[in-house]
């Protein structure tokens, strides 16, 4: 505890705040999502650097996603979306055809119905398979007339490890295996993660999850042995349009802050930053976003808060509870004999 | 076929009268795992949730429940030792450490890697509920052991040994245990609200008193489950106390203003938690009456006791899960929170 803002608030260097003398300036991913083109190479690229384990090889009828979420086994995940309005300016000449995408609401509502009866309620997406009844013989939604299909858009995004300023999953961990690295980032140790799962239920944004045949908790990395090598994160790397750039995290905000500018110039108003702001409820996240929609149809939560925010509030809570229970045993014995 | 089981089955909804017919979990006649809020309140990722569910199982429960009575008993054994009552103070030793036995059975038992428990034991992390707790296990069990062993110290032994010797290492002992044993009915509560768990984090306030309150119900219990009536009076009066702090608390819990306490009054969450109501009043009123008169209906109490905080640990565990499979329980807060902080949210992309 170095800082008044070791727990909860803006925070300038976590990495010297978990008591790293001389490091590297802090890095992390902004992630454009309105350049991403879906191609899911950065998906590809995690698994083969790091060696991830494959994740179920199941259609989930989520447009091109079939990962689902981020999970144990898949650390970079491409979010597919239709929606039934154009992007930005743009015209994609369908509206008076009945082309167009299968009705993207009804799909989105045939997948909800599946995932409510998975067990994990669909948080096993990204750690082990979940049939969803796909594929069968009809797209989802298809069976609605051709009338429903309209003119669309496309967005995709590719979502990762956010890599908190305060990180819960961090604070949580009893073992010490996550820590803060030199790079500002969290990293779990696989040699000394014992499975515990506290993490799990510590991360706001649904992130890291424990691997079910191999019982340890495991999550990105920011390719923490690449950064130590000189090299760039593998996602970064195979990124062919570069809608995930990699680098010093003031300069990744500052190159945001442009780049929003510049679309809302272009007419897409839409566009927002998202995990960019240090006085958020994490502290600012050393992933973020350039999000063309509201976070929640990511499947990204709207106003996360890092659960430590409230420990001293709770551990008082705590207290005055074990202060009234040893005082209530007190009273029991020693009001023997008045009844 | 179970609800468990996948459809596996390729299917056509091509002629379907209703796209949203059951096709997946068909025969199910629950609605309990519908959404608390409609999806077309709130957006979503096609509705999936944006939590992880916990990966514990039945055994953190169990354990919440197994902690909270060995608390309770060792709190209970101290007492009944200082003012002279040596059943009880032998039923509170015995149980406490049996049911401190089960705690760290269940503890590591659910752990994904249970060989590198001791792990836990290479820091001491204020930050970690969890970390705290493993230090408070460590500072409990080793008195309420030795505490345990003076009571089952065979005669012979006992004999070889100077006079009072067993009886005030075992005092010592009990008391060592009683001293951090708050600290362990209370530490659990931590544990569940410094989560992103929608229900339990709201309940953060609430949920040290239900659970002490349910720690002092579930060893009193225990006291009046195994001790003479004529020395189990202390266990009584603490049983009454500590159900009424668990009733109250569990009923303040349902009237927070919030969506994500929902979670607590639906579904098997609600079920758990109303029959655990139903057996904690009805053991607090059997300890304040019948139970001073007969062993039976004393033990009887002890038994629905034991069984309400369990199933208070059971279904307050089951609506923090519930809470995390729906988006709705993490969207809706959020969003409102949001939209209430920048006044006039910005809407120029309105989804229609």
């Amino acid at each position: 505890m170095t800082d008044e803002h070791s727990l909860y608030g803006p925070l300038e260097d976590p990495a010297a705040d978990a008591g790293h003398q001389e490091h590297p300036p802090r890095v992390g991913f902004f992630t454009d999502t309105s350049v991403c083109i879906g191609c899911k190479a950065c998906e590809v690229a995690c698994k083969e650097w790091n060696d991830v384990p494959e994740d179920g090889l199941d259609l989930l009828g989520m447009s091109f996603d079939n990962t689902g979420m981020l999970g144990a086994s898949s650390w970079r995940h491409v979010a597919f979306i239709e929606q039934e309005r154009p992007l930005g300016r743009q015209d994609p000449g369908l509206s008076d055809l009945p082309t167009g995408p299968s009705a993207a609401e009804h799909t989105a509502e045939v997948v909800a119905d599946g995932l409510r009866d998975a067990p994990r309620g669909g948080g096993e997406l990204g750690t082990e398979p979940v049939d969803l009844g796909f594929p069968s013989f009809e797209l989802p939604g298809a069976g609605t007339g051709s009338e429903t299909r309209t003119d669309f858009r496309w967005l995709m995004s590719s979502d990762v490890c956010k890599h908190c300023t305060h990180a819960g999953c961090l604070d949580v961990c009893p073992t010490g295996a996550l820590f803060r690295t030199e790079f500002g980032t969290v990293v779990v140790q696989p040699d000394i993660c014992n499975g515990c799962g506290y993490c799990v239920s510590g991360c706001p944004y649904g992130v890291i999850d424990r691997r079910p045949d191999d019982g340890r908790a495991w999550k990105c990395t920011l390719c923490h042995d690449r950064l130590r090598g000189g090299l760039e994160p593998a996602c970064a790397k195979a990124c062919p349009t570069d809608s995930i750039q990699f680098g010093p995290l003031d300069e990744l905000r500052e190159r945001a802050d442009r780049r929003l500018e510049q679309l809302h110039e272009a007419g897409v108003g839409e566009a927002r930053l998202y995990g960019r702001d240090p006085e958020d409820g994490v502290g600012g996240d050393g992933a973020f976003f350039l999000l063309l929609d509201e976070p929640e149809v990511y499947g990204l939560p709207p106003d996360p808060v890092v659960p430590t925010r409230d420990l001293p509030s709770m551990w008082k809570h705590a207290a005055v509870a074990a202060s009234a229970l040893l005082a209530a045993t007190a009273a029991v014995f020693i009001r023997e004999g008045r009844r | 076929m179970t609800d468990d089981e996948p459809l596996r089955e390729p299917r056509s909804d091509a002629g379907a009268a209703d796209l949203h017919a059951p096709t997946f979990g068909a025969g199910r006649d629950r609605h309990d795992d519908q959404g608390v809020v409609a999806d077309s309140e709130f957006r979503s990722y096609y509705g999936r949730p944006v939590l992880k569910p916990p990966v514990w199982e039945w055994k953190v429960p169990a354990y919440l429940f197994t902690g909270g009575v060995s608390a309770g008993a060792a709190l209970l054994s101290a007492g009944a030792d200082l003012t002279g009552r040596p059943a009880l103070c032998r039923a509170g030793r015995l149980g406490g450490f049996g049911a401190l036995l089960a705690s760290s059975y269940l503890l590591i038992a659910d752990l994904g890697r249970p060989e590198r428990f001791h792990h836990m034991l290479r820091v001491a992390k204020p930050s970690s509920p969890m970390s705290v707790g493993t230090w408070i296990l460590v500072a409990y069990g080793p008195g309420s052991g030795l505490a345990a062993m003076t009571e089952l110290l065979p005669g012979s032994l006992r004999a070889m040994l100077p006079g009072r010797l067993p009886a005030r290492v075992g005092r010592l002992a009990g008391l060592s245990s009683a001293a951090v044993a708050p600290a362990l009915a209370s530490y659990t509560a931590v544990l569940l609200s410094q989560t992103a768990v929608p229900a339990w984090h709201e309940a953060r306030r609430e949920l040290p008193f239900l659970f002490t309150g349910s720690a002092a119900a579930s060893g009193a219990g225990l006291g009046m489950l195994l001790a003479p009536v004529h020395e189990a009076g202390p266990a009584r009066r603490l049983a009454a106390l500590g159900a009424g702090a668990e009733l109250v608390a569990a009923r303040l819990i349902e009237r927070r203003p919030a969506l994500e306490t929902t979670a607590y009054t639906r579904g098997r969450a609600h079920r758990l938690r109303r029959a655990s109501e139903y057996l904690t009043l009805a053991g607090a009123l059997a300890a304040a009456t019948v139970a001073r008169r007969s062993r039976p209906a004393a033990a009887a109490a002890g038994l629905a006791l034991l069984a309400g905080s369990a199933l208070q640990r059971f279904g307050t565990f089951d609506a923090g899960v519930a809470s995390t499979k729906d988006p709705a329980y993490v969207v809706v807060p959020q969003r409102a929170r949001l939209n209430a902080r920048d006044g006039q949210h910005r809407h120029g992309d309105q989804a229609e």
